[in-house]
């Protein structure tokens, strides 16, 4: 059965000047109670893999620097 | 997927609220047991209460309400159809759970003489107990995890339950999300405490997440608990809640209903006495909406810039923090806007109604060696105190268990038709995408099974989800990931069609809008005072008759109808919404 790729607009946002990913944490990855979070190595910081957000805020709380932000997700806004 | 077989004495399959709690107690009545808290996310942030609390709904303090008051409440708040004694196992343990709390460090509101700043919120008795601070609240049970040196396992996605030859409980099988490497924990008894089924109906946004309950919550525990021939109970009578239209989270009228905030329609007026959430109330809720004066909002326009910034403070902060983002987004300020209030999806959750696995005042479930507790137990009305005494009470009871039996033999015959079915959406190299098949069936949930429930379309919906069960075998999962987004699919089609058939079982309409029935639109107490049971009998679902037990605390007459009648008379409404103005500001 062919499949498409369709974008959608994601909640979270990592700032990657902030994210110390590269060092070697992953807070916001292991606090997600939906797992939707996961850590680029080859950026060295954390992004949004699956838009599966309930917009519940342990990741941006949670977050040593501060790199975290939970937008309320579009289609809710 | 490699597989890995461990032994413990106790499986607490659920990390959230009661889970962690079963797990501790477990351990403290016996510190010899093997304890294993298995959880879906991470024990840290899980559950329904991941961002913390900002109240307790139920609490029975002395010198404000009895345990036979709470258990006369709850009858009543349920039109009838509960098992007293578990209300009652409930109630007599609740201000002794307060008390634990506070010394773990839980912080509850209290007066300038220290004792709880107790509010009244329910048609009769007073009950709610603020927690302003109650955002730590995962925190400390973690610290009393450690503490006891219960062994955690994250990201472990438990799909079946086994049992043994004499149909006792053997183990759990489970994944883990991360790895998919597949688990096999035999246990001489398991308490499931995996929270409501709240991704059953599909919120108005459409986004699939965007659900009342934390959506890891997606009725696993309904699905396994069936799976293993137990008894669930109470599930037509479906959760419906009254939220914040959009970002489906609740408002919250029990903080702010006791600072003077309350519900209105669309002409600013009252219409309901009472913000506590009950079936009736939730009928008039929806005829306001459904009718000329809709919509509904929450009114705190009226209140004092101090009482406003409290409120402020408690919901920004609490349970979902993300409220206070909304409406910044949306320009509503609590000072000079109303906000527009709308009602949720259905789920099942005995927290909130009374949708669960059958339990007895020990927690225990029909099948022997298993215990359920919190939101997926039927102990109605429950909450998050509930969660916590009944975590207490399933944690003890399987202690006890495990004292009398040995672990039980694995039927492997069992293990191999279970790893089949998990690993066969990862083996698909194409089909159908697990979020595609959810939202379909979830859509098929809102059109055939939302109240009012009408017969002709529940049976239409039943021939739907029979379909969406042949798309079962084509889901496609690239990873584990979407393999648990897969599994979650299975579970929520059972409890779909769990909903289905015990909402057309049972021919009356009860619970306000919970069992709304057009074709039966009168309760009718003669055939229907009785728990209406769902279980898994050959290879298909039956439904069936349990009496009423005997009440412990009887209901009189005239009290009956404190939960009937919550609707204002309209010529009264001018007059109270004055009167409200007049006193809060």
């Amino acid at each position: 059965m062919p499949t498409a790729f369709v974008p959608t607009s994601l909640p979270v946002r990592i700032d990657e000047e902030l994210c110390i990913a590269d060092k070697g944490c992953t807070v916001c990855v292991d606090v997600c109670p939906l797992d939707v979070l996961a850590i680029d190595l080859a950026k060295g910081a954390a992004y949004m893999k699956f838009d599966e957000c309930w917009y519940c805020m342990p990741c941006e709380k949670d977050c040593p620097t501060g790199a975290v932000t939970v937008d309320i997700p579009y289609l809710l806004r | 997927m490699r597989l890995h077989t461990h032994a413990v004495d106790v499986l607490v399959v659920g990390g959230g609220t009661a889970g962690p709690m079963a797990a501790v107690k477990a351990k403290e009545a016996n510190p010899a047991l093997n304890v294993l808290l298995l959880e879906k996310a991470n024990v840290k942030r899980s559950g329904a209460i991941s961002m913390g609390m900002d109240g307790l709904n139920n609490a029975v303090v002395p010198g404000h309400a009895t345990p036979e008051q709470y258990v006369k409440e709850i009858t009543l708040a349920n039109d009838g159809i509960v098992n007293q004694r578990t209300i009652m196992a409930y109630a007599r343990n609740s201000f002794a759970m307060i008390e634990e709390l506070d010394r773990w460090g839980v912080k509850f509101e209290k007066d300038e003489t220290g004792d709880y700043a107790m509010r009244k919120v329910h048609h009769m008795g007073t009950y709610v107990l603020p927690m302003p601070e109650g955002h730590d609240i995962k925190r400390v049970l973690y610290r009393r995890l450690k503490r006891t040196r219960v062994a955690i396992t994250n990201r472990w996605i438990a799909t079946r339950l086994l049992t043994g030859t004499d149909g006792r409980v053997a183990g759990a099988m489970a994944f883990d999300c991360r790895t998919g490497d597949f688990h096999i924990v035999r246990a001489k008894a398991i308490v499931l405490s995996t929270g409501a089924a709240g991704r059953l109906g599909l919120p108005a946004s459409g986004y699939l997440f965007g659900t009342y309950e934390n959506p890891t919550n997606a009725g696993d525990g309904y699905s396994m608990a069936y799976h293993a021939g137990a008894e669930l109970s109470g599930i037509e009578c479906f959760q419906i809640n009254p939220l914040i239209k959009d970002y489906n989270g609740p408002a919250c009228a029990y903080v702010t209903g006791p600072l003077g905030g309350y519900t209105t329609n669309g002409k600013g007026e009252r219409f309901i006495e009472c913000d506590y959430w009950s079936g009736q109330m939730m009928l008039e809720f929806y005829r306001e909406l459904e009718g000329g004066d809709g919509p509904v909002f929450l009114k705190l326009d009226h209140l004092a810039e101090e009482t406003i910034s409290t409120i402020e403070t408690i919901l920004h902060t609490n349970e979902r923090p993300s409220r206070g983002r909304f409406h910044k987004g949306r320009g509503t300020d609590y000072r000079t806007h109303m906000v527009e209030m709308h009602i949720s999806e259905i789920g099942l959750c005995s927290g909130h109604s009374a949708s669960g696995v059958w339990v007895d005042e020990h927690a225990a479930t029909t099948v022997p060696g298993l215990y359920a507790a919190g939101d997926l137990a039927c102990v109605p009305h429950n909450y998050m105190l509930g969660a916590f005494v009944y975590g207490k009470i399933a944690g003890e009871s399987a202690a006890r268990h495990c004292g009398a039996v040995s672990l039980a033999e694995i039927d492997q015959a069992q293990v191999e038709a279970e790893s089949a079915r998990v690993r066969a959406p990862l083996l698909r190299g194409e089909g159908l995408p697990p979020s595609q098949v959810e939202y379909k069936l979830r859509r098929m949930v809102n059109d055939y099974l939302q109240p009012p429930k009408v017969t002709r379309k529940m049976e239409i919906g039943l021939r739907r989800f029979e379909e969406i069960r042949q798309d079962l075998d084509r889901l496609w999962a690239r990873d584990p990931h979407e393999l648990m987004r897969a599994l979650e699919v299975h579970a929520i089609r059972d409890c779909a069609e769990m909903a289905a058939r015990a909402s057309l079982y049972r021919a009356e309409s009860r619970w306000g809008l919970y069992h709304a029935r057009v074709d039966h639109p009168a309760r009718d107490d003669l055939n229907w005072f009785v728990h209406v049971q769902v279980r898994k009998t050959g290879d298909g679902m039956t439904c069936f008759k349990r009496p009423i037990e005997p009440y412990l605390v009887s209901v009189d007459e005239h009290e009956q109808s404190a939960y009937q009648n919550t609707r204002i008379p309209r010529d009264s409404r001018r007059q109270s919404a004055r009167e409200t103005h007049s006193t809060s500001t």
